[in-house]
């Protein structure tokens, strides 16, 4: 049975809906109204406050600990600068994805790893005799993302961190409130957004405050479904949805390499040793499959639905059941693995995996939907990711 | 100074014209946009009138834009973005509200306290509508076809469109006919016993109409401006992120990426004609600009009498157009607030973030009427407000608030004659404003700046005749192939090369982009261009 998170009281308060669903052991928010529309407005037009609490969080500390991470992750986190956030895998032995997180480097020897599934005893494995701490702060600290335009505004009013100075993927120690914090330039709405970082007994508080001060900038509180349609648009993937980890696959198949779901472009290859290294030498100029965007063709939708003398109907939240894909021969190539109708870009978009002959951008492919419970597929043309990328989201 | 010569001109800067234009310069052709103002949009523009606060001036709300005009111009790519307004709230003079909502369920218990039937047949009602919207879309994203043509086109069209009709069936063409025919007010007598709920869903049949909600065909409006559409799903109404202006604003920049001119400050005096052929456009500055054919987003009125002049026109043509019905009825204040201020009947802001119709009664409304009708402004008129700000905060300084306020009737033929009004402006916007108090009592306190516009500023300074919205009256004489006058709805005009895409020619007004398309589509059909 879930727990509540660090700020479940005023979540609970909030959630008019009781829409509610498991993250991570916790209580998490699907959405706080009936419907998660204003919220994914909120994100993109004003300002979103979402608990991302249950991220599991791993401190580790130490002289040696650049090292030591850079020996798990596919990125060289020896090139981190103090004060810096950056995004990558780790790999199995055999070059397969375990998860995804972020990196940031809070002080000299001290980094914090954020990721989507427990990993305390994976990393404890590579300690050797690195002086070098590793320790699960998951439940010691909350974690709170503000997005959208307005959220640099608010933190401004409360924060003695100079905000028009914290860069994208960067991250500072201050006072927000009265509460000690971290703040990071980072989120999963690829948008403008930040991450508050505190001990969770004074989660409440700041969740409370930022609703204070950011009301009249049109704070709203978020839950996972408005998140789940901005990550989309953003084009970021998502563990156990868009790709599974290699350790929770029985067959090769389903097993990726970060070259098959978009993250090559964070393996740092030629340095010294780290989990995967090898394999990955090998892999990475065959992978059996690449991530797309797929921006599906309204109008052949539409005209399906006509058929049957009905509007179009998509449905309102993000979609995370698997579809098929087909190339021009009927034969099955692929498959996309979530997709969202985009409010903000008025298209019917998909992520999807597919062998790199067929990833070229303008290739159309054919996706399976139902329509009116019988199959139909519909041409699916491979773009550009990420779909939604606001200049707001890096600009100083 | 003369310049070179264009594939078309297109005259005002509207957002007709420039979904128009955009189409022509997709379509290769080498277009010019001339638009008198300082900014683009016409009556889809946002100013920030005062500092920090931005209006949708005058179209202030979005929901028949067509999505196929949204996807062909990749509009949200130019700055497009419509967030839903999910919720309509009508305070009563009793203390007693109700908000409909997005929520079925929600709105049906608000119904209820009024009418526990009437919340059962609502859903009923809506269904109904929905239906019919779908056949009304066929008519609005086609041209009009012209009964009276033989060309064989024509006849298919016509065919068409016939038996889409029957397949809906004899209810349907039942409910079409008393939509066609019936008052707003009557026709929803029909179907539901609570004056609270009836008053606030007949304002949609008079809405920028010289009509009231018990005068005959004012149920077709209310159709109307029932068939909203946002992403495919019919009847929903939303804001326009940065205002209506922001809209007009990526149909200028589709226009542009595809290789269109647009000037603004570019006043038009009159169209070039020779030999009854129209050939390019004069400039109040006296440049002119030739083309192979001019463009009017204009409405009907000043097209013909200003832009062309009557000595071009045939006598029966000219007829037509003068009697061709604008009467502009309705003004907007647009207040800029220090605070948001609570309604007297419901405390807090939740529903006040869709639109507030200050409607209490059916009654209340054929008064406002009345007055109308002998050539006063409404003491107690009907107001339509919204308050943008709640959900797109980027339109007003942190903390405070932008309200517009669509009033009727304030009607542009004042018995003292329209001239008057710019002498009645204030005294007109503080009656609107002593009667919001009613319902808002603190309005005036909230009020930093305020802005009113007359149906006469409506002509003046948007250069919509009479003050009309919709460049002209949207009742049945005045629609589909009679639109803007019989023989004439399909854009063409009788001036040869002279053609129309503005909201006076079909589909008719309201902010959908649908007439600066189907014009588009009709010149390159048929090869004019």
């Amino acid at each position: 049975m879930p727990i509540g998170s660090p700020v479940h009281e005023s979540l609970s308060t909030r959630c008019s809906s009781m829409f509610w669903k498991e993250w991570s052991g916790y209580h998490a928010v699907k959405s706080f109204d009936n419907c998660h529309e204003r919220e994914y407005f909120a994100f993109r037009h004003a300002a979103g406050v979402i608990d991302v609490s249950p991220l599991f969080k791993y401190d580790v500390t130490g002289k040696d600990a650049g090292q030591f991470l850079s020996q798990i992750m596919v990125k060289d986190i020896n090139k981190l600068k103090v004060g810096q956030v950056t995004y990558c895998c780790w790999c199995d032995e055999d070059g397969y994805v375990l998860d995804d997180g972020t990196v940031s480097r809070l002080e000299e020897d001290y980094y914090r790893v954020t990721a989507a599934e427990p990993f305390l005893a994976w990393f404890l494995k590579f300690k050797r005799n690195l002086q070098v701490e590793v320790s699960d702060v998951s439940t010691k600290y909350a974690a709170l993302s503000i997005q959208g335009p307005n959220s640099r505004s608010i933190l401004k009013e409360m924060t003695d961190i100079d905000m028009d100075n914290l860069r994208f993927f960067r991250v500072e120690k201050g006072t927000l409130a009265t509460v000690d914090v971290w703040i990071s330039r980072t989120g999963y709405t690829g948008d403008l957004g930040y991450e508050v970082w505190c001990l969770a007994e004074n989660a409440n508080q700041v969740y409370e405050d930022l609703f204070k001060i950011g009301a009249p900038w049109g704070i709203k509180a978020c839950g996972l479904d408005a998140l789940d349609v901005t990550r989309v648009e953003a084009g970021f993937i998502m563990n156990a949805v868009d790709y599974y980890s290699a350790n929770q696959c029985l067959i090769d198949a389903r097993k990726v390499t970060p070259y098959e779901i978009g993250l090559g472009w964070c393996v740092d290859l030629d340095r010294s040793f780290f989990v995967g290294q090898k394999a990955l030498k090998k892999l990475k100029d065959h992978p059996r499959k690449v991530l797309i965007g797929l921006d599906i063709d309204w109008v052949e939708l539409e005209k399906e639905f006509a058929k049957h003398d009905l509007p179009p109907e998509v449905c309102n939240q993000a979609w995370r059941d698997g579809k098929p894909l087909y190339n021009s021969m009927d034969e099955f190539i692929g498959f996309a693995t979530s997709g969202t109708w985009s409010p903000a870009l008025k298209k019917n978009l998909a992520l999807a995996q597919v062998p790199p002959a067929y990833a070229k951008v303008g290739n159309k492919l054919k996706i399976e939907l139902t329509v009116e419970y019988e199959r139909r597929t519909i041409t699916a043309t491979v773009v550009k990711l990420p779909f939604f990328n606001p200049e707001r989201k890096r600009k100083p | 100074m003369k310049h070179s010569k264009y594939d078309a001109i297109i005259i005002g800067g509207g957002h007709n014209g420039l979904v128009c234009a955009a189409y022509l310069a997709k379509a290769k052709k080498k277009v010019l946009v001339l638009e008198r103002r300082h900014v683009l949009g016409g009556a889809a523009v946002t100013e920030e009138v005062f500092p920090g606060f931005k209006f949708s001036v005058c179209s202030y709300v979005v929901s028949l834009f067509r999505p196929h005009i949204i996807r062909d111009l990749n509009l949200p790519k130019h700055g497009m973005e419509i967030m839903p307004l999910d919720v309509s709230f009508s305070p009563y003079l009793d203390g007693r509200s109700l908000a409909r909502w997005a929520d079925g369920t929600r709105t049906r218990r608000e119904i209820s306290k009024f009418s526990a039937k009437d919340a059962e047949i609502y859903p009923e009602f809506g269904m109904s509508m929905a239906k019919m919207s779908r056949f009304v879309k066929e008519i609005i994203d086609n041209p009009a076809p012209n009964p009276t043509s033989f060309n064989p086109k024509e006849l298919f069209n016509i065919l068409k469109l016939g038996k889409y009709f029957k397949e809906f069936g004899g209810d349907f063409m039942h409910l079409h006919a008393q939509l066609l025919t019936m008052s707003a007010a009557d026709f929803l007598d029909m179907w539901f016993e609570s004056d609270e709920l009836k008053s606030p869903m007949s304002v949609s049949g008079i809405i920028g109409t010289f009509l009231g909600v018990r005068s005959p065909g004012s149920a077709y409006v209310l159709l109307h401006h029932y068939m909203g559409e946002i992403d495919g799903a019919f009847r929903s109404w939303g804001l326009s992120k940065g205002g209506t202006g922001q809209i007009s604003l990526a149909c200028a920049g589709a226009a542009r990426e595809f290789g269109a001119d647009i000037l603004t400050e570019a006043s038009v005096a009159h169209v070039k004609i020779k030999k009854g052929r129209a050939t390019g456009v004069v400039l109040e500055n006296g440049d002119e600009y030739d083309a192979k054919v001019v463009v009017s987003n204009l409405d009907p009125k000043r097209t013909f009498m200003n832009m062309v002049g009557e000595d071009h026109l045939d006598s029966e043509f000219k007829q037509q157009i003068n009697r061709y019905k604008l009467r502009g009825s309705s003004g907007k204040i647009n207040l800029a607030l220090d605070f948001l201020p609570e309604f007297s009947a419901r405390p807090g802001q939740e529903h006040l973030r869709g639109d507030i119709a200050i409607c209490p009664s059916t009654d209340y409304l054929e008064k406002a009427y009345d007055e109308a009708k002998y050539g006063a402004y409404s003491k107690r008129p009907y107001m339509n407000i919204v308050i943008p700000s709640l959900t797109d905060p980027s339109v007003a300084p942190p903390g405070k608030h932008v309200m517009s306020i669509f009033v009727q009737y304030a009607p542009y033929h004042l018995k003292e004659g329209p001239e008057a009004w710019p002498e009645k402006r204030e005294e007109w916007a503080d009656s609107v404003i002593t009667c919001l108090e009613e319902f808002c009592p603190d309005i005036k306190k909230a009020i930093k700046h305020r802005q009113a516009i007359t149906p006469w500023d409506l002509e003046k300074d948007f250069g919509l005749t009479e003050g009309n919205i919709f460049h002209g009256e949207l009742s049945l004489e005045q629609l589909l192939f009679q639109r803007p006058a019989p023989g004439w709805s399909q854009y063409k005009t009788p001036i040869k090369d002279l053609w129309m895409c503005g909201s006076g020619t079909h589909p008719g007004g309201g902010l959908m982009g649908a007439p600066g398309h189907l014009s588009a589509h009709t010149m390159l059909e048929t090869g004019a261009l």
